[in-house]
């Protein structure tokens, strides 16, 4: 089954205790299909235990790329949380494994 | 009125890498080089300095960063911004005047102070992450406001080489030059947000060349270790095109900019700075040359009408202790490790977490392996008031040295006293910013 890895990239961000994941397709062409099959149902199933809060996603089509804003998901925050990683730098890589 | 600014990129926070900037100034042929160097904690741990040394409180590497550069700038013709000022800009004037005097270097510098508002912080109002009055986050150690470009304006049109200044919305140390050489409106919306999409480019310098995107096999990036930082060359309208100096390490192509431009924006068609709403959603990039892209299409609408400030308080302390454990059974030997320390720490510690580093730390599981790890470090972490408290984790870690499971080796053990951020709104008109200027070396002979 392949997996989003092989179509496109991922950046994560933090701001506070949101988490901001950049999907971008490697190949514009496949941007409809991540576009239909990437949707805040599937990464809130992929992502649970991860995320805690709303999910919003926005559509990019002219940058190849879906924004997907995680709202609670640092445990409680980069400043305060006691994650190794509190910035959820890592989780670019979480959503990347999403099979489609 | 000219025709092209060059800005370049010079580092993406207070750490950041010394070396890049210098030679991105020696060999990129910049109108402005700007240094960000201000994280959301930064200003915080700057204050808490501040207060021990009332002459301290601004980045710790000025010195580090000034010595080597000023040469370059002074001889370059370069402008230099940055909000090194942290908690005390007036303070960090001094110290690079006192650079320039050593240097026999004359310098004008000019300080941006008004973003500490802690003294006008109404602790009843509300934060932004969850509605609480900020007075629940007491004891409160900084409040600083996110300035805009406006706030630099007059420090640049006082014809100051180096700007220094303290909390500033990062974008807006990029959109101020534009401003000024440029004489961009406030109000003209587009131009600010086109600004803001360059500025936003650049903040993170190294990660528009290849830095935090390489992915060996996937998204090959060369010759890292000699990453070169960025600048843009932007026009009168805000169109740009970015590059990187011709040799160094990394590229700049439309998907590393991609991922910079989306990078911790939590609504692309509304991204918010004190200077504009900027819409990245039409933004379009492209390749133009090698390490050259084309940046247009940002589109601005009228700026929020407060301003986001931050406010830092004392969070107590975490303590942490760390054991590995490697070989055949190792998963079983590194969760009865975790078993004893929750057993013994669970009741003294409310806030508890036992990571398997190698296994389940970052992402609380695994997504695509059943693999087992050959090694395993166990890793816990607890909050406490005091750091007395803090340090008892790491000591019932080590500990298990001869309380443990087999084979448990390289104990480490951290206390870390926490700084909490949390956000909040004041009014514009409350805030109000300063222009000071410090000079050496103007009337003075120079040898």
């Amino acid at each position: 089954m392949p997996k989003l890895y092989d179509l496109a990239h991922c950046r994560a961000g933090d701001k506070g205790n949101t988490s901001t994941l950049s999907l971008i397709a490697y190949r514009p062409e496949d941007y409809s299909l991540l576009a239909e099959r990437v949707t805040v149902a599937a990464v809130a199933e992929h992502l649970r235990g991860i995320v805690q809060g709303d999910i919003r996603r926005y559509e990019l089509p002219q940058l190849a790329a879906l924004q997907f804003v995680c709202e609670h998901s640092l445990n409680g925050g980069v400043t305060t949380s006691l994650a190794l990683d509190a910035h959820g730098k890592s989780l670019s890589f979480a959503l990347l494994e999403l099979e489609i | 009125m000219r025709e092209n600014v060059r800005l370049g990129g010079g580092a993406g926070f207070a750490g950041d890498r010394l070396d890049a900037p210098v030679h991105l100034a020696e060999y990129g042929d910049l109108d402005y080089l700007v240094l960000e160097c201000l994280a959301e904690r930064t200003i915080a741990l700057a204050q808490l300095r501040r207060r021990r040394d009332p002459a301290g409180g601004y980045d710790t590497r000025l010195t580090a960063r000034i010595e080597t550069l000023l040469p370059i700038l002074k001889s370059r013709g370069i402008k230099l911004i940055s909000n090194c000022g942290a908690a005390n800009p007036l303070a960090a004037a001094d110290a690079i005047v006192a650079i320039a005097r050593r240097l026999r270097i004359p310098v004008k510098v000019a300080a941006v102070t008004g973003d500490d508002v802690l003294a006008a912080l109404d602790l009843d109002q509300p934060t932004m992450e969850c509605g609480n009055p900020i007075s629940t986050y007491a004891p409160i150690i900084s409040a600083n406001a996110y300035l805009g470009a406006e706030a630099l304006l007059p420090a640049l049109a006082s014809g100051a080489d180096i700007v220094v200044t303290g909390r500033v919305a990062d974008p807006s140390l990029f959109l101020a030059p534009l401003m000024h050489e440029y004489g961009w409106a406030p109000d003209d919306v587009d131009r600010l947000a086109r600004g803001t999409a360059v500025g936003h480019l650049l903040e993170c310098a190294g990660q528009l060349c290849g830095g935090y995107f390489a992915d060996p096999g996937r998204k090959e990036i060369l010759d890292m270790a000699h990453l070169g930082f960025p600048f843009a060359d932007v026009d009168a309208d805000g169109n740009a095109i970015l590059g990187k100096v011709a040799g160094t390490g990394g590229r700049i192509t439309r998907a590393t900019a991609t991922e910079q431009l989306l990078y911790e924006v939590t609504d692309p068609c509304g991204y918010l700075t004190p200077d504009v709403t900027a819409d990245f959603s039409a933004v379009t990039l492209t390749e133009t040359a090698q390490d050259r892209v084309e940046v247009t299409g940002a589109r601005g609408r009228a700026r929020p009408a407060a301003l986001k400030v931050s406010v830092g308080y004392l969070a107590g302390f975490v303590g942490e202790g760390e054991i590995g454990y490697a070989g055949t059974n190792v998963m079983a030997r590194a969760q009865l490790a975790a078993q004893i320390l929750r057993e013994r720490l669970a009741e003294r510690f409310s806030e508890l977490r036992i990571d398997l580093v190698g296994s389940t730390s970052l992402h609380g599981r695994a997504f695509d392996s059943n693999e087992r790890p050959y090694e395993i470090r166990l890793r816990v972490a607890a909050r406490a008031k005091t750091p007395e408290e803090a340090a008892i984790v790491g000591d019932e870690v080590e500990a298990l040295y001869t309380n443990g499971p087999a084979g448990g080796g390289g104990t480490r053990k951290y206390v870390t006293e926490q700084i909490g951020i949390v956000s909040t709104l004041l009014d514009r008109a409350r805030v109000s910013t300063k222009v000071t200027e410090r000079e050496w070396g103007a009337h003075a002979e120079v040898v």
